[in-house]
C-alpha cells in the first residue's frame, strides 16, 4: 500500500519484534476458564488475546432456525471497545459479521453435526486485546472450547495468518504489519486431515507467493496443535481426577 | 450460500453426483465451463454507470452514483470506494426484506477487495480538493434473479458498471464545491488491470464453476478466485473443505478462465444499449 510504517517493517531479514519472517509470536493457551459455559479458551498469539465460550448443544431459541436432521452453529466473533488502539464501537460491523461467517462454516466442517439434530452450538468469540491476526487467533481459540465442551469433532482447527511485506512471505502478522503490510493471507488448517477450513486473501499476490503462503502455515500449524493437545490432554486429566 | 428451505430430491441428487463423476453436467456443459453470459451497459439512465448480467438464468443490475464526499483520514489522494449488495425478495422465493444479511454483506466485501487491490478504478483520479474533498463511488448491486453462482454475476456487474461509468463534474466556487451532473466526464479505467472472480463448488472431490443453483445447494464446499490475469488480488473460502493440491489447481486454472472471459467482457461492454430489459 502507499501507506508509510512508522517504522520499517522488515530490517536485515528481521521484523519488527526481531522475528524471522517465518517466525510464529509465542502461542500460549488454556481451557475451562468459563465456569458458566460448557466449553472455553483464552487463547494468545502474543500480544493477540482472544476468549471463546460455547454453550450448546443447546434447545435453538429462535425455534425456526431449527435443522431437523443436524446442529445448527452459530458464531459471534465481536470485539472488544478497548481491545484497540481507539476505542471501537460495539455495534457489530460488517468486517465482523463476515469473520463470523468464514469462522461458522471453518468449524461446520469438523464437529458431527449429525449427531445433535434440532439443536444450536453456539460460539461466542471475544477479542479483548488487539495486535493482529484476531480471526486466525479465534479459530484456535473456538476449536479449543469445543473440544473443551467434550463436542465431538473430526479433527482440530488451527488458525495461522500469512503476510507479505515486499517479497517476503511471513508468518503470524502483528497490528503494524497487518496495517501496513502488502498482503494479508489468513488460513484455518484441520491439522490431521490436511484439510482448509478457511482461507481469504487481501492484497496482491503472485500465484507462486500463495503457495509458499500455505506451506508455511501448515509448518506453522503443527507447534500449535501439539500445544492444543497437551493443554486439553491436562484438562482431561484434571476432570479424571476430580 | 446455504438456503435452508431448498429442498433437492435425493433421486435427482444421486443423478448429479453421478453426472458430475463423469464430466458432465445436467445442461451439458463441462465441470469448469460456465453459462452463456450476456452483458449491457448504460441501461440505467438515472445512474451514473450501470450494467445488467445474464449468466444463464441468473441475473444482476449492478449502478453507479458519484456523490461528493470527504477522504478518509489515511488515504487524503484518493476517492472513496463502497461497494454495497442487495438480495431482495424478488429474486428467489427464499430471499427475504431486510438489511444485507450475511451472505450479501460477504459478497460485497469480497468484490470490493478484489476492486481495491486490482487498481482497476482510477481512484486517485476522483480527487477534487486533497485532504478535503472528493468523489465517494457507490457501487450498488442487485441481484434480480437468483439461479446460483452470485459472486461471479456481481463481479461481472460491477466491473461491467464502473466501464461504464461518468463523473459528474466538479465546480469549486471558493470553500464549496458542487456536483454538476449536466457536465459528465467518463472513468478512465485501467482495462488490463480488470478483476473477475472465479467460484469454484465442490461436488464430492470434484470441482465445477458457475453452478446453477440446484448444483449450489447441493454442493459439499466454495472456494473464489480474483484475479486481474495475472496476480491473485483476493480469495474467500465458503462452507466444506480444500486440500493445498485443490487450492492450486484452483488458481492456475482462473488465471486461464479470467483471461478469456476478460476478452468476452471486453468486447460486451463496447457499445451502451440504452434501454432497460431483462
Amino acid at each position: 500500500m502507499a501507506k508509510q510504517p512508522p517504522v520499517p517493517l522488515l530490517s536485515n531479514g528481521k521484523r519488527v519484534d526481531g522475528r524471522l519472517p517465518e517466525e510464529h509470536r509465542p502461542v500460549t493457551m488454556q481451557v475451562g476458564v468459563l465456569p458458566n459455559a460448557n466449553g472455553s479458551a483464552l487463547v494468545a498469539y502474543g500480544n493477540t488475546v482472544v476468549l471463546a465460550a460455547v454453550y450448546g448443544p443447546r434447545e435453538p431459541i429462535p425455534r425456526y432456525i431449527t435443522a431437523p436432521d443436524k446442529a445448527v452453529i452459530r458464531v459471534r466473533y465481536h470485539m472488544a471497545p478497548f481491545s484497540t488502539d481507539d476505542r471501537k464501537n460495539p455495534a457489530p460491523t460488517r468486517r465482523e459479521i463476515e469473520i463470523s461467517k468464514v469462522v461458522k462454516e471453518a468449524l461446520e466442517t469438523v464437529v458431527f453435526l449429525e449427531q445433535y439434530p434440532k439443536s444450536t452450538i453456539d460460539v461466542f468469540l471475544e477479542v479483548l486485546q488487539a495486535d493482529g491476526s484476531t480471526r486466525v487467533t479465534s479459530i484456535t481459540a473456538a476449536s479449543l472450547a469445543l473440544a473443551d465442551a467434550g463436542i465431538p469433532l473430526r479433527d482440530l482447527v488451527i488458525g495461522v495468518s500469512v503476510g507479505k511485506v515486499g517479497d517476503t512471505v511471513i508468518v503470524d502478522l502483528n497490528k503494524l504489519e497487518d496495517n501496513y503490510g502488502d498482503g494479508d493471507l489468513p488460513i484455518a488448517i484441520a491439522y490431521r486431515k490436511g484439510w482448509i477450513l478457511l482461507m481469504q486473501l487481501d492484497g496482491v499476490w503472485k500465484p507462486s507467493e500463495v503457495k509458499r503462503g500455505l506451506e508455511l502455515a501448515f509448518k506453522a500449524a503443527e507447534n500449535i496443535y501439539r500445544s492444543m493437545r497437551e493443554t486439553l490432554k491436562g484438562r482431561y486429566m484434571t476432570v479424571v481426577q476430580q | 450460500m446455504s438456503y435452508p428451505f431448498e429442498i433437492i430430491p435425493s433421486l435427482r441428487r444421486e443423478t448429479l453426483r453421478r453426472l458430475i463423476s463423469e464430466g458432465k453436467r445436467p445442461d451439458n456443459r463441462q465441470l469448469l465451463s460456465m453459462r452463456d453470459l450476456s452483458i449491457k451497459v448504460g441501461v440505467v439512465k438515472t445512474a451514473d454507470g450501470s450494467a445488467i448480467v445474464n449468466l444463464g438464468n441468473t441475473k444482476v443490475i449492478a449502478g453507479i452514483k458519484f456523490e461528493l464526499g470527504k477522504p478518509f483520514e489515511d488515504t487524503p489522494n484518493e476517492g472513496n470506494l463502497i461497494v454495497n449488495l442487495e438480495t431482495p425478495p424478488l429474486a428467489a422465493p427464499t430471499f427475504e426484506p431486510g438489511p444485507p444479511d450475511e451472505n450479501a454483506i460477504e459478497i460485497a466485501r469480497v468484490i470490493d477487495r478484489a476492486l481495491r487491490h486490482s487498481n482497476y478504478i482510477p481512484l486517485r483520479d476522483l480527487v477534487i480538493i486533497p485532504g478535503k474533498s472528493v468523489y465517494t463511488m457507490w457501487i450498488d448491486i442487485y441481484v434480480l434473479n437468483h439461479d446460483g453462482n452470485l459472486i461471479d454475476s456481481s463481479m461481472l456487474a460491477a466491473v461491467s458498471a464502473i466501464a461504464n461509468a461518468q463523473v459528474p463534474r466538479a465546480i469549486i466556487d471558493g470553500d464549496t464545491v458542487k456536483l454538476d451532473k449536466s457536465t459528465k466526464i467518463q472513468l478512465n479505467v485501467n482495462p488490463q488491470n480488470m478483476p473477475l472472480t472465479v467460484t469454484y463448488y465442490k461436488i464430492d472431490k470434484y470441482l465445477i464453476v458457475d453452478p446453477t443453483l440446484e448444483e449450489e445447494v447441493m454442493s459439499d464446499g466454495r472456494f473464489t478466485v480474483a484475479s486481474d490475469g495475472e496476480n491473485i488480488v483476493a480469495l474467500q473460502k465458503g462452507g466444506g473443505y480444500f486440500t493445498p493440491e485443490e487450492v492450486d489447481s484452483m488458481i492456475n486454472s482462473t488465471l486461464s478462465i479470467v483471461k478469456d472471459l476478460k476478452v468476452k467482457v471486453l468486447e460486451m461492454i463496447k457499445n451502451p444499449t440504452g434501454a432497460l430489459m431483462l
